[in-house]
């Protein structure tokens, strides 16, 4: 209930992720392009965590102040609070996922909800039930959040504006993963204090990924410089937001980096013709441990995983004493539990 | 339920309502109820073994702080000071149209065998009390819980009372009881204030 929040007054149904309704750019779109010309964040208590793109820096904030609350429950010997005692989350899983579907079952459960673990196979989903029927039917059995992934770019929005639910968009398509990118800005303010004025280096594959775009609104919000590093073919070069830039020499930049977050590079990109080979790729844009060194001192190694050993990252600097890897997934929990707790236990 | 004063104090929020309400404890009340207060915790525990004090979120800490002062100053210990935010122990959930903000909590000892001395400005329901005793039992299996309370106002809800009282305020259910501390209000002082009519 901060000062910002509260005087938001009243719900209104209007508009965007704070209650589902008009996100009229964010059909599902199986590119996974950014959605163009979304409106802008409507008043209105916030419903969805859809992307980082309608989070203010102060609604940022929040969600990383909670967190801080949330990672001092996870320090106790019984890692419980029953702030969400009575409310149903569901974790609706139509792609792949071991961190972030632990991670949101761990965090739902660290705070007492009772979690419901679904997923598309096995289900009335063979039999052809669409999404938004599925999304219905899980409501009507209780569900007061419903976490979803999802190959298509926008299938969270759809759940969003046509079921009675909050709704956590847990990766869709190529578009967002904002839970991710909420964890990394946790885990850069933690380690290096703050985020305004840093200057984060994305490398590789940022076109196909939902993690770099999630992450470019994020941390340009919060004040920080991103630097997309990577070959052209691999680059969003539609993407144009203040505070961001486009490298394609690793080496360059490198010593002016705070945080080197190298993305999982996928061997279809290779067989598809955007990079010659593997073996080019990590010589021109893998983080060795030659590279490793050429950086500043304190300078964060960051991987939203799962990561390709030898390719975009050698073992030795996922290792190595400035990757804080590992926080980033135990960060995981914490910033899903703060994220549950602002959107689940409202009054609906 | 909770008071909007109650909820405001919680959430570290700085609004109050503003003065014009009637000023119950002045500051030097306020200093001679706390030495009191330190003086009769000191008498029921025949003295300050395994005590550890915790302060409710926001203003029980800076109380609580102090009380600790005290102790130090009649027993030479210095007994441990903890902080106890109860937000996701309330028991409004669901009912809110907006989450209030969970606060740190920091208790700096194991709690289990130890006598803990809740602290809170004001007792009202005593919702918050239950809140901050679920919380607590959560860290583990104290000896004892005691409830120091600033302010008595009255108007339980639910079977608490406390151990040691500031003052014991008769108050209407239209009125709310604001508690300024130097630490987080820069003066010290109680006052009964009318609420205003909320649209």
């Amino acid at each position: 209930m901060t000062a910002a929040i509260k005087s938001q007054g009243p719900a209104v149904k209007a508009h965007s992720a704070r209650n589902g309704q008009g996100h009229a750019a964010a059909e599902v779109d199986p590119d996974g392009l950014q959605p163009a010309g979304l409106p802008a964040p409507a008043p209105g208590p916030r419903r969805h965590c859809l992307d980082l793109d309608d989070y203010s820096a102060e609604e940022i904030r929040q969600v990383l102040d909670t967190a801080d609350a949330m990672k001092e429950i996870l320090a106790r010997p019984v890692k419980k609070a029953p702030g969400l005692r009575g409310r149903m989350v569901v974790n609706c899983f139509y792609e792949a996922s071991t961190r972030t579907r632990v991670s949101f079952e761990v965090a739902a459960k660290n705070l007492s909800a009772d979690v419901v673990n679904f997923s598309a196979g096995g289900s009335s989903v063979e039999k052809g039930e669409s999404l938004i029927d599925t999304a219905r039917t899980l409501v009507a059995l209780g569900a007061n959040v419903i976490v979803i992934r999802h190959s298509m770019a926008g299938a969270p929005h759809v759940v969003a504006r046509n079921a009675g639910a909050a709704v956590i968009n847990a990766g869709d398509g190529r578009h967002a993963h904002p839970s991710q990118a909420l964890l990394d800005l946790y885990t850069i303010r933690e380690r290096l204090g703050g985020l305004a004025g840093l200057r984060v280096a994305i490398v590789g594959d940022v076109l196909h990924s939902r993690v770099a775009r999630s992450n470019i609104h994020g941390l340009t919000r919060m004040g920080a410089e991103v630097i997309l590093c990577g070959p052209a073919t691999l680059l969003p070069v539609n993407l144009q937001l203040a505070g961001m830039r486009f490298e394609h020499d690793l080496d360059a930049i490198l010593p002016q980096a705070d945080v080197v977050m190298p993305l999982r590079i996928q061997k279809e990109r290779a067989e598809g013709g955007l990079i010659p080979s593997l073996r080019e790729y990590r010589q021109r844009y893998g983080v060795t441990t030659e590279r490793l060194r050429r950086m500043r001192p304190g300078a964060l190694i960051m991987h939203p995983g799962p990561m390709n050993p030898g390719v975009e990252i050698d073992p030795e600097v996922a290792t190595s004493p400035q990757s804080v890897i590992e926080s980033q997934v135990s960060n995981g929990v914490a910033i899903r539990m703060a994220l549950l707790y602002l959107l689940a236990g409202v009054a609906v | 339920m909770y008071s909007d004063v109650e909820a405001a104090a919680r959430n570290g929020s700085d609004h109050l309502p503003s003065s014009g309400g009637k000023l119950i404890m002045s500051a030097d009340d306020m200093r001679r109820a706390l030495t009191r207060i330190a003086h009769e915790i000191i008498e029921h525990n025949r003295g300050v073994r395994q005590l550890v004090l915790v302060g409710m979120r926001t203003r029980g800490v800076p109380i609580a702080r102090r009380l600790a002062e005290r102790l130090d100053e009649f027993e030479g210990v210095q007994v441990p000071v903890g902080e106890l935010d109860i937000t996701l122990y309330r028991d409004d959930i669901g009912l809110r149209a907006v989450q209030p903000m969970v606060g740190s909590t920091a208790i700096p000892v194991d709690v289990s065998d130890k006598i803990i001395v809740l602290v809170d400005d004001v007792l009202f329901t005593g919702r918050s009390v239950r809140a901050a005793l679920d919380a607590l039992i959560d860290y583990g299996r104290p000896r004892a819980i005691q409830l120091a309370v600033l302010v008595d106002r009255g108007h339980r809800e639910l079977p608490i009372r406390p151990d040691y009282v500031g003052k014991n305020v008769p108050t209407s259910q239209t009125e709310d009881v604001a508690v300024r501390l130097r630490e987080t209000d820069g003066q010290d002082g109680v006052e009964i204030v009318s609420r205003e009519v909320r649209a």
